[in-house]
């Protein structure tokens, strides 16, 4: 594990960011410019043999000025080793596509593209995928309302499914159940952060 | 007379085709009998489970992980509930470690049975199907008594599973490994030399442990090509460490590979059973830690402490630190992972659900060019593909 730290360092240390062990997980962050290069020179490198891709997905923080993480999670059968490459992009970005490099990455990539718009150049079919034909929006964007815009239905009137704006007979209930303990200092399983702060922000 | 160019035919299979494995509409361009393009339109059973988990507190999210690959709902809270107890820090008493691997593997036969024996009805052989559903229900059944529900069980949860074994059951899942192998002998008999079934899967959708790599695939399809991976034996969870079992492993990555291996792993899972059955030790089942896990109703009634930690949990659930984790389990069909980015909050603020299933589906384009189109029915029902996973 430590040999695997080391060759990773020595290989791209120069071109990441930040190269941690966050909970026996090793997480590399990386600027957009060295992204492909640094997939790449994990890949082909003989010891580390980064040969598989196992997931690509994207994080949305709206309130960051480059708003999305987007996350490679990479795994080294050879040495039995995970690894997580994030780097930062804002909207509009354009994330290179790696595609050329790990094939699993197609519909990852267009799935990305469909949930939070986050556009890859260099991808040959940059399609939605999972969202209806003719979907707008970017649903896991944390702006995106949970009930969506449009709901379907069959009319029997015109004999096809029609589209019309969410309509809900209940609103939808959101229940915070944060506030309510304002006041209770003690120390919870997991909540070492600063109540007052969550609360405003919850 | 000039060449005449022919524009391909372009053929819509699915979305409501037996053979399709539930919602998938398959566009294929035909040249004749040749597929030259595969192009799966998935997501007709897009359900936003992602999103919806955001909203939910970590225990109101575990049910959705039955509804997504809905042949072996366990295997996927597994994942889930590793995920929270890694991002917590919590242990798991050695028993609820033992029925959590029994039935992880109660889901791998689960699965496996309704995989082959679809698969078999793909290619023509009716038998086995209605054989396997006759053992899938008494596995269900079993699923019952633990749970209270035959599918969506809800059992796994963070620290534990939710209640203890009835008695008898134990008993009774030991006397059913009895007879499944004489089960898994007679299935072999129907398909394993059968002539058709050779015809329509050996050296159909071929591939190597490059290519298998490269495309994302994981699990059976993966070790069929000759790679022992497995990542219960390489990134062991629960007690899977102390669990003996090997890795059927196939030569050539085809579909008939496929189909042994996971004839194969229904024998190592009857192993783990019997060894999880048969190592179980008492004690409790769910963690002792009542900022996670709610008391026991017994204490509800005198303790007033116990019904406050019951209301808090069940009402704002419990806190998870901030932090990033990717937790990953061998489901059945393959690696099912977590990405859970947790701010310190009662609610996951993103759930990435990593499905094996989603990267065999886009595989199938490349898997199936060149081949006939009643190959394209053979790669798909080898791939073992289930939508609730795939379209979340």
């Amino acid at each position: 594990m430590n040999d695997f730290h080391d060759r990773l360092t020595k290989l791209v240390g120069h071109q990441c960011q930040a190269i941690e062990m966050k909970g026996g997980e090793l997480v590399l962050h990386v600027a957009l410019a060295d992204l492909v290069s640094v997939l790449k020179a994990v890949r082909d490198d003989t010891e580390l043999a980064v040969t598989q891709l196992s997931d690509l997905t994207a994080v949305d923080f709206p309130e960051r000025p480059e708003r999305f993480d987007v996350v490679y999670q990479m795994l080294s059968v050879n040495n039995n080793m995970r690894l997580r490459i994030i780097t930062r992009a804002d909207e509009g970005d354009i994330v290179p596509s790696v595609i050329g490099l790990f094939r699993s990455a197609d519909w990852a990539e267009r799935e990305v593209w469909d949930m939070f718009g986050i556009y890859f150049s260099g991808h040959p079919d940059m399609r939605r995928l999972l969202t209806d034909y003719g979907f707008e929006g970017h649903p896991l964007r944390k702006d995106f309302p949970l009930t969506g815009y449009v709901e379907v239905r069959y009319s029997d009137t015109e004999r096809r499914v029609v589209y019309e704006p969410v309509h809900l007979n209940q609103e939808y209930r959101d229940f915070d159940f944060l506030s309510p303990w304002e006041g209770m200092q003690l120390p919870q399983v997991g909540d070492d952060s600063d109540t007052d702060e969550e609360q405003a922000g919850a | 007379m000039g060449e005449m160019q022919i524009r391909p035919l372009t053929l819509n299979f699915g979305p409501q085709h037996p053979a399709a494995h539930g919602v998938l509409r398959l566009v294929l361009e035909m040249d004749g009998e040749i597929i030259e393009r595969a192009d799966p339109h998935v997501g007709l059973l897009h359900r936003g489970t992602e999103k919806l988990i955001e909203h939910k507190t970590y225990l109101q999210a575990l049910p959705y992980f039955d509804r997504l690959d809905y042949v072996s709902p366990m295997n996927q809270e597994h994942a889930w509930a590793l995920a929270i107890e890694k991002a917590v820090g919590i242990e798991v008493p050695k028993r609820a470690q033992h029925i959590r691997v029994l039935y992880c593997e109660i889901g791998r036969i689960l699965n496996h049975l309704l995989n082959l024996t679809t698969f078999a009805i793909d290619v023509g052989a009716m038998t086995p199907l209605l054989w396997g559903f006759e053992e899938r229900e008494k596995l269900m059944e079993f699923y019952e008594r633990a749970s209270g529900a035959r599918l969506h069980a809800a059992y796994f949860r963070p620290g534990g599973v939710h209640q203890d074994l009835p008695d008898g059951l134990t008993d009774d899942i030991l006397a059913w490994t009895e007879t499944f192998p004489d089960f898994i002998g007679d299935l072999e008999t129907l398909l394993t030399d059968n002539r058709i079934f050779k015809q329509r899967t050996v050296d159909i959708g071929v591939m190597t442990t490059e290519e298998a790599l490269d495309l994302g695939m994981t699990g059976p399809c993966l070790r069929s090509t000759g790679l022992a991976w497995d990542l219960r034996k390489s990134q062991p969870y629960d007690c899977y460490d102390e669990m003996d079992f090997d890795i059927p492993i196939g030569t050539t990555g085809d579909c008939y590979a496929r189909y042994l291996v996971r004839v194969e792993e229904m024998r190592q899972s009857l192993r783990i059973m019997r060894q999880a059955i048969e190592t179980m030790p008492d004690g409790p089942v769910l963690a002792e830690n009542n900022k996670v896990t709610p008391p026991r109703r017994a204490d509800m009634k005198h303790s007033m402490e116990a019904l406050i930690h019951h209301f808090k949990l069940y009402t704002e659930g419990f806190h998870v630190p901030e932090g990033e984790s990717y937790t990953a389990v061998e489901a059945p069909k393959g690696e099912f992972g977590v990405y859970l980015v947790s701010d310190g909050t009662n609610k996951p603020y993103r759930a990435r659900l990593r499905a094996p299933g989603f990267f065999f589906m886009a595989a199938v384009d490349y898997l199936s060019r060149g081949h006939m189109l009643a190959d394209s029915v053979a790669i798909i029902g080898s791939l073992d593909i289930v939508f609730g996973e795939i379209d979340r």
